[in-house]
């Protein structure tokens, strides 16, 4: 079978816009999440949010390939930049070679309601202007990074809610394996604005600790209420492990192992069997005991139900090896599209960094989360391979396998 | 608003929102083939025309138009009729 390797990363988040600063929050344990106080004006149960403002991209990018970007397909050029750079990707190799792109996405609110703005106002289509139909689609990221950096291989975006991005990085993978492509661009992108999340809030989902932002976003702690929105990008660069060998590119990791599940009952209620069966898939497909993983990277949001059903299957399947497990959303807030491939770049630079970043504000366990080795703080600790998990609306789960790669 | 008042405000804006270059600005200058402006570009052309002029850019009406001298003339004719 085709091996594949992470040959590039990038990142653009609200702990950090590349990969050294993150690598620095991880560690350090630092929030990303602040008050956005429109979100209060709009009517919002919480005004709380990740702290992200968009990239200046004018004298980057000619108008026409700036035209179509919305919030989040700028966010997701920033971490392809970054990720290009770092898999020694250039111009003349993207001209000369055949890149896929899959990329998870499932919203472009802000673009919509902009739009819709407009035509209420004039009555009249043609003064939406060119971007908005590009800016409006679920699939803006790939339709756009697609143009923008002349891509000719598999095209397309995965909307499977809070699990696109880690579904992305499953897809490739099986593009890769199976022969198809050589190198595909994955990641994930989410909108951080007060448009695109103010349904999410009216079904009482978010923290109201409101009085320090930094401490509202707390997985598996038993004081938690809620999850944190956040947003920006993440892009993975997937190659085939031969191919990323004869240009010298440089191999960070293997992606070893893809499980995923569809739960099949509740549209917003997680259920720990679906989360159980994607991890074992993944474990089957990497060919791996559960005592060979060193590191989880829950999904944990910090909403009560959510973090108690993937306490529960952690618990069914790590009870005896007991590896030390964090949710970088404790820093991060829920990054929602973009969260599946994120927690890949932050686990891999734990990785890369042997450490394992502490799930910060957990202060007393509850009954589920007490049976976990939660990281409280930061860990030194060599990880030889990582469990990251990526649960959505509609029982959509997915988890991935990533460990150092044996040369 | 005189000709040469829109001649300012066409050109402020080719060069600042649509990113003309500004050394192709010329009455003689093709909008196509000299301004490198496509058929998405014009879409943005009437949406700031609309803002600046308060006129809506008909499609058949700018089958004529070929230079700027001519989207000049053109301007000059809805808003000055």
């Amino acid at each position: 079978m085709r091996r594949v390797v992470i040959t590039g990363m990038g990142i653009y988040s609200c702990i950090g816009k590349n990969l050294e600063v993150v690598r620095e929050s991880l560690y350090a344990g630092r929030s990303g999440i602040g008050i956005e106080s429109l979100r209060t004006e709009y009517g919002y149960r919480s005004p709380l949010t990740g702290i992200l403002d968009r990239p200046v991209l004018k004298g980057v990018l000619d108008r026409r390939l700036r035209t179509g970007l919305a919030e989040e397909g700028e966010f997701a050029y920033m971490a392809t930049v970054e990720a290009l750079g770092n898999a020694k990707i250039d111009a003349d190799f993207l001209e000369n070679n055949e890149i896929g792109i899959i990329y998870g996405n499932d919203s472009s609110a802000k673009a919509v309601i902009e739009a819709h703005e407009i035509i209420k106002e004039k009555k009249d289509t043609t003064l939406l202007g060119s971007g908005a139909i590009f800016q409006s689609m679920n699939s803006t990221i790939t339709m756009n990074l697609s143009t923008i950096f002349k891509l000719r291989g598999i095209n397309f975006t995965v909307s499977a809610a809070c699990a696109s991005g880690s579904h992305s990085i499953g897809l490739g993978l099986m593009y890769i394996r199976n022969g198809l492509q050589d190198i595909v661009i994955c990641g994930g992108g989410q909108e951080i604005n007060a448009y695109s999340m103010g349904s999410f809030d009216g079904l009482s989902a978010f923290s109201v600790k409101i009085d320090e932002p930094t401490k509202a976003s707390r997985p598996f702690e038993a004081h938690r209420d809620g999850l944190v929105p956040s947003g920006g990008a993440a892009t993975i660069i997937l190659e085939e492990y031969e191919h990323a060998k004869r240009r010298g590119a440089p191999i960070i990791a293997e992606v070893v192992g893809y499980g995923f599940s569809s739960n099949g009952t509740h549209i917003s209620q997680p259920s720990n069997e679906g989360c159980l069966k994607a991890m074992q898939r993944a474990l089957d497909d990497a060919e791996m005991k559960s005592s060979e993983i060193d590191y989880i990277n829950a999904h944990a949001t910090s909403t009560p139900i959510g973090d108690t059903n993937e306490a529960i299957a952690l618990d069914n399947l790590f009870c005896n090896t007991k590896p030390l497990i964090s949710s970088t959303k404790s820093m991060t807030g829920h990054e929602c599209w973009m969260a599946g491939a994120s927690e890949i770049v932050y686990s891999t630079l734990m990785m890369l960094n042997s450490f394992v970043a502490p799930n910060i504000n957990f202060e007393t366990p509850d009954e589920y989360s007490a049976k976990l080795n939660i990281a409280t703080r930061t860990v030194n600790k060599e990880i030889n391979a990582y469990l990251s998990n990526s649960f959505g609306f509609g029982g959509t789960n997915s988890a991935l396998i990533i460990k150092k790669c044996d040369f | 608003m005189t000709r040469q008042e829109i001649v300012d405000t066409t050109n402020e804006f080719l060069i600042d929102e649509i990113e003309v270059e500004n050394e192709n600005i010329a009455e003689d200058s093709r909008l196509k083939d000299d301004l490198g402006i496509d058929s998405l570009d014009f879409v943005d052309i009437a949406v700031i025309v609309e803002r600046k002029f308060g006129f809506k850019i008909k499609a058949e009406e700018m089958m004529s138009v070929q230079t700027l001298g001519d989207f000049y003339n053109y301007i000059d004719s809805k808003i000055n009729k």
